[in-house]
């Protein structure tokens, strides 16, 4: 059987994968299995394979060949390259660290990237408090979307509120997740017709509105306008 | 407490007392959890788990439930000793591998294991007997928001309990349930349920996680997705779903009892007659026969008294538990002379396999001769 990489020499790794029910088996030679970064059973390769990580992980590892900046946890110096070996974090900063590569892996691996268990107890108001924000989020860009301007500002005035409450309280940052949407600002900036964003800024003013909400509903918003425009 | 008399007895779940334990052997539910701000014990110093364990060790002992436990280092116990908590379930072949760092904390009743720096700084486990995986989970959430009073887990709003390997992470839960399917085994039908459990996202693996044989017709179905659902979704699912495959077993053993009686009397038949007369037994071949003893006794085969017998020696045939027994118990003396002198130097030396094999057949051998043979005419149709 030959390597399914190099198509030239006697495959000598055979790994196999259940993903979703569906088997997905990889012949490598062993050079091709050392190119790949799964030479080491013991290490990576087969134990994390049948953890489910196979393919993604092999994508990050391909990634990281492609990429000449190579990442390392500020916080326990776990580097990309650490991390596509041993298949395993270093602590738990590390998941905003590799939080491109993570959100590949755990897309793969899981059903979705939001936790819906348990919270302890500390953590319990505040992400309540947050998934409120986030429906009401949610309300007023339906509200804009559908030019529904006066209650959009209805509903911009209780999430100041609501966010000022969450900012007061001890929590981790808002925007410290890999998932978080971010755009950068001059990307929106010269798009929309200035005469719409005067009107909408008559109504919802655009710079206090990213201050309060980020910068995704700034998105919206421009999205918003582009579509009237 | 001390190591011995805890491992001298069998834990709790061994002992059949749980809903549908003539299937399903046992239940357990593990949470993951790691200190806050702290490496996880894979990447951490020597020092750092060394600090992580000497936190971790009191608050686990300072729990009401934890009352009567034990307690110890991994680098104090013997590897004959690791080996024994691995064959009973109560530690990882992981954790048994660790030495400087690692602990273990388990109640008496060998319900509620403790594992410090596995592959994250505690791993708890709550193991019941039976169908029972709600009751598991009870017991272990309590224990886990005990522990949170006193303990910064490290958990992310979007991501939840953050753990070594993402595989892990949200939740932090594996709950995992033991099956005994001798009749989708005969059938042939277990890859077919196999591979619809897998379709559901649910693992199946053999009697010791992953990458294990299923000898013995054990199976042990567990979760694999510990994010974007909750605790109480993934138990509900996996409940339902080990509900249809206990009902899928009963059907199969029924309709085997019906159409080819002779064939599942004659496993049973067979498996007595080897287990009884072999004097050399691989731990395989040992488990694989008691297998359809267990179901002999679940067919009314075998006095229902004796069930507890049969299932003790799942977990007593195995290498370590054998070796240890060699120590304790009086079965040198029915081996025949030629081998009781190999096995006696064996005791304080390591076992070869050979002498496990010939130890082995004794063990089974004592524990039949207490049993009736097989009584088959409540199964055997009148005609034959």
């Amino acid at each position: 059987m030959f390597c399914e990489a190099c198509k030239t020499k006697d495959a000598s790794v055979f790994l196999t994968q259940i993903i979703d029910g569906g088997m997905q088996k990889l012949n490598l030679c062993e050079s091709c299995s050392v190119e790949k970064g799964i030479d080491d059973p013991a290490g990576f390769a087969l134990a994390d394979m049948l953890l489910g990580i196979g393919v993604a992980a092999l994508e990050v590892a391909q990634e990281i060949k492609k990429s000449s900046v190579m990442i390392t946890c500020s916080s326990c110096g776990l580097s990309q390259s650490d991390f596509k070996k041993r298949g395993r974090l270093g602590c738990g900063a590390c998941y905003e660290t590799f939080a491109e590569d993570l959100s590949v892996i755990l897309r793969t691996m899981h059903r979705d990237t939001m936790h819906r268990g348990k919270v302890p107890a500390k953590f319990a108001i505040t992400r309540a408090h947050r998934i409120n924000v986030e429906t009401l989020q949610a309300t007023l860009e339906k509200a804009i979307t559908e030019e529904q301007y006066e209650q959009a500002a209805l509903l911009r005035d209780k999430l100041t509120m609501m966010q000022q409450d969450i900012s007061s309280s001890q929590d981790i940052q808002l925007s410290s997740h890999p998932h978080s949407l971010s755009c950068q600002d001059s990307e929106m900036s010269g798009v929309v017709p200035e005469s719409i964003v005067s009107k909408v800024q008559g109504i919802l003013p655009l710079e206090e509105t990213t201050v309060v909400l980020g910068v995704s509903l700034k998105k919206k918003i421009t999205q918003a306008k582009r579509k009237k425009s | 407490m001390t190591f011995s008399p805890i491992i001298a007895s069998t834990g709790e779940w061994l002992h059949g007392t749980g809903p549908h334990s003539e299937i399903v052997v046992s239940s357990r539910v593990r949470l993951a959890r790691n200190l806050e701000g702290k490496p996880f014990p894979g990447w951490a110093k020597k020092p750092e788990r060394l600090a992580v364990m000497e936190a971790l060790l009191p608050v686990i002992g300072a729990l009401p439930e934890m009352a009567s436990s034990f307690s110890e280092k991994m680098e104090n116990l013997t590897l004959l000793e690791k080996q024994m908590l691995v064959e009973r379930h109560l530690i990882s072949h992981e954790h048994a591998a660790k030495s400087v760092g690692g602990a273990l904390v388990m109640n008496a009743a060998q319900t509620l294991s403790f594992m410090i720096n596995e592959e994250d700084h505690l791993r708890m486990q709550a193991i019941r007997s039976g169908l029972q995986l709600h009751e598991a989970f009870a017991m272990i959430n309590q224990t886990d928001s005990e522990l949170e009073e006193v303990l910064p887990f490290a958990f992310h709003h979007e991501l939840g309990y953050l753990t070594a390997c993402p595989s892990n992470v949200g939740t932090g839960m594996r709950a995992s349930v033991m099956l005994h399917l001798p009749g989708l085994v005969i059938s042939d039908q277990i890859n077919k349920v196999i591979n619809a459990v897998n379709k559901i996202t649910f693992a199946v693996r053999g009697i010791h996680g992953e990458g294990t044989d299923a000898i013995g017709n054990l199976f042990q179905v567990s979760n694999q997705i510990t994010l974007g659902e909750s605790e109480e979704e993934i138990i509900n699912r996996l409940h339902k779903v080990v509900t249809q495959i206990l009902q899928h077993e009963k059907n199969a053993r029924t309709m085997l009892l019906q159409q080819q009686t002779e064939k599942l009397l004659d496993q049973v038949g067979r498996a007595y007659g080897i287990l009884f007369h072999a004097h050399s037994i691989a731990t395989k071949e040992a488990l694989n026969l008691l297998s359809f003893i267990k179901m002999g006794i679940d067919l009314h085969l075998f006095p229902d008294v004796h069930r507890l017998a049969i299932d003790e020696l799942f977990i007593e045939t195995q290498p370590a538990h054998l070796q240890k027994s060699l120590k304790i118990s009086s079965a040198l003396e029915s081996i025949s002379s030629s081998v009781s002198s190999s096995v006696n130097c064996a005791a304080t030396e390591k076992m070869t396999s050979q002498q496990r094999d010939s130890l082995r057949a004794v063990v089974i051998q004592k524990r039949l001769q207490c049993m009736p043979a097989p009584c088959y005419s409540a199964n055997r149709p009148n005609n034959v």
